[in-house]
Parts: C-alpha cells; sequence; structure tokens
C-alpha cells in the first residue's frame, strides 16, 4: 500500500510539475493545487499506514489497545487541507482579479509592475 | 511563565478583531498603534525574562511536550519578538498618516496585525508544523495587504508573489512529513535529539535541502528572490516597510533556527552550498540595485544582498559568525525599514519614487535629507552607526577562518552599496527638482506621524552605533545559545531528557 501511494504521489508531483511549468496562470494553479495534495499524501503515508484500526480508547483505559492508526499525520493533513484550500480559494479569485484587471492570464504578458526596458 | 509567551500573540490577534470590527471608523488606526504598544510592552517584558532565565518555554493545551505543541523564547527569538514589535510600533504610527480611509475600510489594520501575529507566532514557535501554521497566518495576511489597493501594478507584483511563495509552502510541507516519516516528532527540540539515532543520514541531507529551498525563498536568496522585487514597490509605503523589515527575515531566521538545531549532522554539506548562496546574494542583490532607478526598487535589490550577509553569518558556524547573523539581523529590520518610510514621505512630497523625475529635498527638506542619510549610511556600513558593526563581526568573522575571498566579496559589496545609496542622495536630495518645486516638511498632512516614527528608527539605529557593546554582548550570548542548544532542548523537553 505504502509502495502504491509513494507511486501515486510522485505522478502527481510529475503532472503538477508539467502544468506549473505552463505560461497560462491557471493551468499554473492547477499544478499547484495538485502538488499540495501531494504533500498531503506524504505526510499521510509518513505516518505509517495501519488500515482498519482506528485510534479509539476503550472503556476505562487511559491508552488504546494494540496496534492502532496514527491519528498525528490525519490531523496534519486537515490541518494542512483547511489552509491549502483556503489559500487556493484566494489564489483563484486573484487570478481572476488578474485576468480583469491586465485582461490576460499569460504570465510572459504580466510587466506591469516590472516594465520591459526600452 | 505561559501568559508571557502567548501575550504576543494573543495582544495582536484582540487588536486584529477589534480593528476589523471598526475598520469604517478612523478608530481603527489607533486601536491598531495601541495594540501596538501593548505588544511592544509584552515583548520588552519577554526580553527581560529570558535575559533572566536563558531559555522560557511554554507547553500550550497542558500537554507535556513533546505531544502539544511548545512555545520557546531562546535570545534569538526574544530579540527577534522584541524588534518585530518596535518595527510594528512604527509602521502602526506611520499608517496615521499614509493609510487611506478607503485601505481602512478594506480591512488595513486588521490584516497588518495578523501580519504581525503570524511573525510573532513563527519566532516563538518550537514545534515544525506550527511554525508552518504560523507561516500561513503571515502569508494570507501579507497577500492581502499586498493587494489591498487593487491596481493593476499591485495585482502583477501580487500574481508572482503569491505563486512563488505558495510552493515554497509546499515544499516545506513535504518536508515536515518526510522528517516527520524520518523521526516520527516535530517538536524542534525532541528533534534535534531524534535526528542523531537516525540510521539513513542521506536521506536526512535531502530533506534538509528541501528545507533550505523552502526557506530560501521565504529568506529571498539566490537564486530564489525573484519574487521580492516583483512585488515589494506595488503596495503602499507602510506595507512595504513592515514586509522590507520582517518577512524575509522570518525566512532567515528559520534557516538559522533550523540549520542550527537540528539540520548539523552535515555542516560540509549543508553551510557549502550556504556559503555559495550567502556569497551570490551579495553579489546578485546589490549588482540588481545598481541597475534601477525607483527609490523602493534599488532598496527591495538592497533587501537581497543585505540576506546574503545574514546568510554568510549562518554558514560560517563559527560563534563570532552568528554573533553576527544575529546583530544583522536586528540592525536591517530597523534600518529597512525605515528606508521604505523615508521612501514614502519623499513620494509624497515630491510625487514620485523614479529617482530622475524628482529631487530638491536636500535644499527644501534638509531634516528628511539628514534622517535619511543614517539608515542610507549604515546599509553601507559606515562607522559608527549599526551597519558598521554587523558588517564588522561577520567580515571578522570570515577573515578569522581565512576564507580571504569571501571577506572581499562582503567588503566589495559594502562599497557597492554605497554607490545606490549615493545615487538616490544625489538624484532624490542632491539635485534640485526637475520641475522645479521645493516641497516642505510642513506642507505633508499629518507631518508628526510621518515623521515621528522615522526618527525614532533612526534614534535606535545611532544608539547602537554608538554604544554597540551591550548588543555585541547579547549577540555573542545568542550565538552560544545557537550553537550548544542544551539549554534550549532542557527547557522545552523538561529534566526527563
Amino acid at each position: 500500500m505504502e509502495q502504491l501511494l509513494s507511486v501515486l504521489i510522485g505522478i502527481l508531483v510529475a503532472a503538477s510539475v508539467y502544468l506549473m511549468l505552463a505560461r497560462n496562470l491557471l493551468r499554473f494553479l492547477f499544478g499547484l493545487i495538485l502538488l499540495s495534495n501531494a504533500a498531503n499524501l506524504t505526510i499521510f503515508v509518513a505516518g505509517r499506514l495501519t488500515p482498519g484500526a482506528p485510534a479509539l480508547v476503550p472503556d476505562g483505559a487511559d491508552a488504546p489497545v494494540g496496534v492502532v492508526a496514527n491519528a498525528l499525520p490525519q490531523a496534519l493533513v486537515l490541518t494542512a487541507i483547511v489552509i491549502g484550500f483556503g489559500l487556493f480559494a484566494f489564489a483563484l479569485i486573484l487570478a481572476f482579479r488578474a485576468y480583469q484587471s491586465l485582461g490576460t492570464l499569460n504570465t510572459d504578458e504580466m510587466r506591469v509592475a516590472e516594465p520591459k526596458e526600452n | 511563565m505561559n501568559w508571557l509567551l502567548t501575550l504576543p500573540l494573543v495582544i495582536p490577534f484582540a487588536a486584529a478583531i477589534i480593528a476589523f470590527l471598526l475598520r469604517s471608523s478612523p478608530v481603527a488606526a489607533w486601536v491598531s498603534i495601541i495594540g501596538s504598544g501593548l505588544g511592544l510592552i509584552a515583548s520588552g517584558g519577554l526580553m527581560v525574562v529570558v535575559l533572566e532565565a536563558d531559555v522560557v518555554a511554554g507547553q500550550m493545551g497542558g500537554w507535556p511536550a513533546p505531544f502539544g505543541i511548545t512555545l520557546v523564547a531562546d535570545f534569538l527569538s526574544a530579540v527577534m519578538v522584541l524588534i518585530t514589535a518596535i518595527t510594528g510600533f512604527a509602521v502602526a504610527i506611520y499608517a496615521l498618516g499614509d493609510i487611506t480611509a478607503r485601505q481602512a475600510r478594506l480591512g488595513y489594520h486588521a490584516l497588518f496585525q495578523i501580519l504581525l501575529a503570524g511573525v510573532t507566532g513563527a519566532f516563538l514557535t518550537g514545534d515544525l508544523f506550527n511554525l508552518y501554521v504560523w507561516f500561513e497566518v503571515m502569508l494570507i495576511a501579507s497577500f492581502g495587504l499586498l493587494i489591498l489597493n487593487g491596481g493593476k501594478a499591485q495585482i502583477d507584483g501580487g500574481v508572482k508573489y503569491v505563486a512563488l511563495n505558495l510552493i515554497s509552502t509546499i515544499l516545506f510541507l513535504t518536508g515536515i512529513g518526510l522528517l516527520y516519516g524520518l523521526t516520527g516528532t516535530l517538536n524542534l527540540a525532541d528533534l534535534a535529539l531524534k535526528v542523531e539515532t537516525v540510521e539513513d543520514q542521506g536521506l536526512l541531507s535531502v530533506i534538509a535541502m528541501m528545507f533550505m529551498v523552502a526557506f530560501g525563498v521565504k529568506a529571498a536568496v539566490f537564486p530564489l528572490f525573484f519574487w521580492l522585487p516583483a512585488a515589494y514597490h506595488t503596495p503602499s509605503f507602510s506595507v512595504s516597510a513592515v514586509f522590507a523589515g520582517l518577512l524575509t527575515k522570518v525566512g532567515v531566521y528559520a534557516l538559522i533556527r533550523m540549520f542550527t538545531l537540528v539540520f548539523d549532522q552535515d555542516i560540509g554539506l549543508t553551510h557549502t552550498v550556504l556559503l555559495w548562496v550567502a556569497s551570490l546574494t551579495m553579489v546578485v542583490g546589490v549588482l540588481g540595485a545598481a541597475a534601477q532607478s525607483d527609490f523602493r526598487k534599488i532598496l527591495s535589490f538592497h533587501i537581497i544582498s543585505q540576506i546574503g550577509y545574514m546568510v554568510l553569518g549562518l554558514a560560517l558556524m563559527t560563534p563570532l559568525a552568528l554573533a553576527g547573523a544575529v546583530f544583522y539581523l536586528v540592525h536591517h529590520i530597523i534600518v529597512k525599514a525605515n528606508l521604505f518610510l523615508i521612501a514614502g514621505i519623499v513620494k509624497r512630497l515630491t510625487g514620485g519614487t523614479e529617482v530622475y523625475q524628482i529631487g530638491g529635498l536636500y535644499k527644501s527638506a534638509p531634516f528628511l535629507a539628514m534622517l535619511f542619510l543614517i539608515p542610507a549610511f549604515s546599509l553601507a556600513g559606515f562607522p559608527p552607526l549599526s551597519g558598521f558593526w554587523a558588517k564588522y563581526i561577520v567580515v571578522k568573522a570570515t577573515l578569522d577562518i581565512e576564507m580571504w575571498f569571501v571577506a572581499f566579496i562582503a567588503l566589495a559589496v559594502g562599497l557597492m552599496t554605497i554607490y545606490s545609496m549615493t545615487k538616490i542622495w544625489a538624484e532624490v536630495f542632491w539635485k534640485p527638482h526637475p520641475d522645479g518645486i521645493a516641497p516642505e516638511l510642513n506642507t505633508l498632512p499629518d507631518k508628526a506621524a510621518q515623521i515621528i516614527p522615522v526618527a525614532g528608527l533612526a534614534a535606535l539605529t545611532i544608539i547602537i552605533g554608538l554604544n554597540p557593546e551591550p548588543f555585541v554582548t547579547f549577540a555573542e550570548r545568542a550565538a552560544a545559545q545557537l550553537l550548544d542548544p542544551t539549554a534550549y532542548i532542557s527547557a522545552v523537553l523538561g529534566d526527563a531528557s
């Protein structure tokens, strides 16, 4: 399972790098969200996978019995997903505003802040 | 001790909420000033306690380390928190005359306070994932501040700033995941112990390089700095000043923290890379500045070249060099924020920041010219200003270990900094204004709110310059703590370790 997920992460990263190398800002952002999902999966796999063993504490005990899933990476991934979602929403709106006021999504043509020397 | 560690975080958050609720009223600016003032007092208190106790650590939520989130203040953290509060206070006052009612209504003051909270949190946290969260708090606030005006240039600069910073963030997150997989902990003090028992040290070096790239983007080192000159000259001057003073320095702080506390196994690799990066950053930054003609763009490139000195201090990894890096951080934040604030006054007096199209300020506003000379000469490293001692320590550290070439680069870059500062001086202050106007300081609305923070920061520069001894001693103690983190680790983990 770990190997499978590792390969999946590799494919995600490859796809995201391909997308992020595009001039189009929207493609770049799609690449970015793929990359952030790859990062989340990395954290998840780094916590080791123990399927079918929820981290529940039985009645009357103060620690779970036996081998259970690691809850910490799940908490980290959850936080990272929420933060990533917020940032991505912001980036999408920014791209939309850029298209509105600059009239293009081609990053090569975005030269307002740094005009070409004549 | 917990309350003193959380106070510098709680105050800006509270101020942000109040300022957000009152954003349509002129009171919001005063909320921001009072919040920053209280934050300054709290940071000063923390500093006093840290000076007594060396390292102060607190566990949030009552969970013992390494399971809970730890806040730690050692000398480096405490001084960074204090200098953040000083800069925040100065810029909050400056904002009275700089921020328009429209910007205030859009939430400038709330975002500004959240930015301060994010920066302070990044300095105080003792947990790697928590550091990521504070980076995000800082990042989202800075996004908002950057594009607040909504003009074409801001949107354009904002796109590049957002894109490159998000990549760095994801790289940082991936590094955290891999490091957790390798060691099973995220507490920095615990990590410092656990990394030594890792079998696969090669993998650790790979992760170290991921962190170096991630923090390198934040710190704007060569060749990862391109977002900085694309964005820093576009927003309001208050925003530029606080960005220039604080944001890149959070990256440098994170580099120093991680590469002294956690990643110090393979110094031959990591710190050699840092040495090259530092040298190239200094040279490229100063050459980039020489090619610019916009006041703020010149200053932006100088941020990059000065970052090189701080990273150089880390790369050399000797006690004196690290002390130089700490001293440099403090000196640079004050000076750089001040120069951007002065650029704002210049813009309002002369109507522009393109240095060839403005001028005449030496004759009409000699006091402002003097105030410019202090941070400008300090940046270039003139004695007896703070920049001289900062450069002196770093250069002496390179000479001590006989790195002649690096010392030569550091000195040459200092010389070329003078070239840029002289250009600004000659064009903006010395030559008459091309349109023949002679703007006086008295014509400025809210004159006091603009001049007082500039004069205050300039006074700090002079104080550090004339009386460097306590500051150097402090920096040396901070460096000793960084090189021998025993006190840090035992303060966090308790006596159990």
